[in-house]
């Protein structure tokens, strides 16, 4: 645990001394402060133009849970599928083009503890930049009355989605020695992660549920619409460890004989 | 103390090294010599564990580099053929990492840390990024990486390679002050400091030992030069030739 900390602290603190980290994180507030701006923006409008109605009905209908934060964290989702391979494809692939793979796997370490540090360094950065982002329920929480428990619901959600990308990149990137090959087959495997179920509509089946099953979006819009099922955590937990099996596997394959 | 075992790496088709086996002593350094290609940085990256063998094994203190790994790799420091630096890390950094990646006690990292810089001359680079330093001063800190957990084995891919003679020069004597009770083992080109600095030689060439003998118990009057190639050239195939026969002939032939 110790030696997975070393490491973490030396991830950590090597997101920041380069200018990748920064660039990632202005991207992604960016973004999110245009997309919250443009469906406030949207909301306000669409406010306006049912009060001219004189409908009570409609008007409580308009929920800024639903017209805002919940669209804005699906749209996080996809930039974050394109993101994570910036942060991640790094991780392994420099140490190996550097050299300094030689130093990490000659060292008294285990290459669990290797693996596990730089998981927690990313899933750390991953939960400062969602942090981060947290400003924007911030400002409804402020202004207006929107439903808390629903907008915490919907960002750990994002977390946890942030951090099964985190470590399927971390797998990615321990196969190869080339950054652009490790980012490119990450955002590969994100993106089929978000439409995987799509020749799945309709039918039933053994392969339909499996395929339904292994569909990210399906369990992160759960999460957003304010439902914490344990099957959705359990989802992505599984989807966590795997990846990091897959990756310890790959490194510890050095090793084989 | 090292001993090398019976090594045997292939990859794939392409057998790197075969059968290699040497001992180094406690106290002692010796120079691992052969031509460009010959199995050094192979046999290098598996006594220290990086990579593994196809057969054979090697033992760091009697704790075998396979079956007990964590333990034996905790008493080895190892200098890589490149060093293996952090290029947007500053040095000092750098090396407090290196110290707690290797066990050394929290307590001790600092005395540690400022011991490596003093003997490595880095003392006025501590502040420096690792990625701006010239080739000799990464050389430096690679060394101060290797030395930092004051291993009793230590293992060094060509630490000379790419220095100035007078950095040359300071290397050697670092790493002739450094021998004490310590077992180093270090590959060179460079015949020379073989000469200089070592106790024992062992050359390989073709992925096989050709030599192995005590400096002291070389023949006087031939130059190490003449051993050298003598020893890699004749071998290339004859797989009995041992080390009396290659000394043998070269004594042979200045006779």
């Amino acid at each position: 645990m110790k030696n997975s900390l070393t490491i973490a602290g030396k991830e950590l603190s090597g997101y920041f001394l380069q200018p990748v980290a920064y660039v990632v994180m202005t991207v992604f507030l960016l973004l999110g402060g245009f997309f919250f701006f443009a469906l406030l923006r949207y909301f306000e409008v669409t406010l306006t133009a049912y009060s001219a109605m004189q409908n009570p009905e409609v008007l409580q209908r308009l929920n800024l849970n639903e017209r805002v934060i919940e669209p804005m964290l699906h749209n996080l989702a996809i930039v974050l599928v394109i993101l994570v391979p910036a942060i991640t494809m790094r991780s392994f692939a420099e140490e190996k083009r550097t050299g300094t793979y030689e130093l990490l796997l000659t060292a008294p370490i285990r290459t669990g503890e290797i693996v596990a540090g730089k998981f927690i360094a990313a899933a750390a950065f991953m939960l400062i930049m969602i942090g981060l982002a947290g400003m924007f329920p911030l400002i409804l929480v402020a202004f207006g009355n929107p439903e808390v428990g629903v907008m915490f619901s919907g960002y750990l959600g994002l977390a946890f989605l942030a951090i099964s990308f985190v470590s399927i990149g971390l797998f990615t990137s321990s196969l190869t020695q080339n950054q652009i090959i490790a980012a490119i087959s990450c955002f590969g495997l994100l993106l089929l992660l978000f439409v995987i179920s799509w020749p799945a509509q309709g039918g039933g089946g053994l392969l339909v549920g499996l395929v339904r099953y292994l569909s990210l979006p399906d369990h992160f819009a759960q999460m957003v619409t304010g439902v914490i099922d344990t099957r959705d955590i359990v989802y992505f937990l599984s989807l966590i460890f795997v990846a990091l099996f897959l990756t310890q596997r790959s490194v510890e394959s050095a090793r084989w004989r | 103390m090292i001993e090398v075992k019976n090594l045997t790496k292939a990859y794939g088709n392409f057998v790197a090294v075969k059968d290699v086996s040497f001992k180094a002593e406690n106290g002692s350094i010796l120079g691992f010599l052969g031509p460009n290609g010959a199995g050094k940085t192979t046999t290098m990256r598996i006594i220290t564990g990086y990579m593994p063998a196809t057969a054979g094994t090697v033992l760091i203190d009697g704790l075998d580099i396979f079956s007990q790994s964590l333990e034996a790799r905790r008493k080895i420091g190892y200098l890589p053929e490149s060093p293996p630096l952090y290029p947007d890390m500053r040095v000092e950094a750098y090396l407090r990492f290196v110290a707690k990646l290797r066990g050394v006690p929290r307590a001790k990292i600092e005395p540690a840390l400022e011991h490596v810089l003093e003997v490595c001359g880095l003392t006025d680079m501590s502040h420096r990024i690792c990625g701006q330093l010239s080739k000799g001063y990464r050389q430096r800190v690679g060394l101060a990486q290797a030395l930092i957990h004051d291993p009793p084995v230590l293992v060094l891919d060509e630490p000379t390679i790419g220095l100035d003679p007078r950095q040359i020069h300071e290397i050697r004597g670092l790493i002739h002050d450094l021998k004490g009770n310590r077992t180093v083992v270090l590959s060179t080109h460079i015949l020379p400091e073989v000469s200089q600095i070592c106790d024992k030689v062992v050359i390989i060439a073709d992925g096989r030992v050709v030599l192995e003998e005590y400096l002291k118990k070389l023949p006087a009057g031939i130059s190490l030069e003449d051993i050298f190639l003598s020893a890699i050239t004749k071998e290339h195939h004859e797989d009995g030739a041992s080390a009396e026969e290659t000394l043998e002939e070269v004594g042979a032939g200045h006779a």
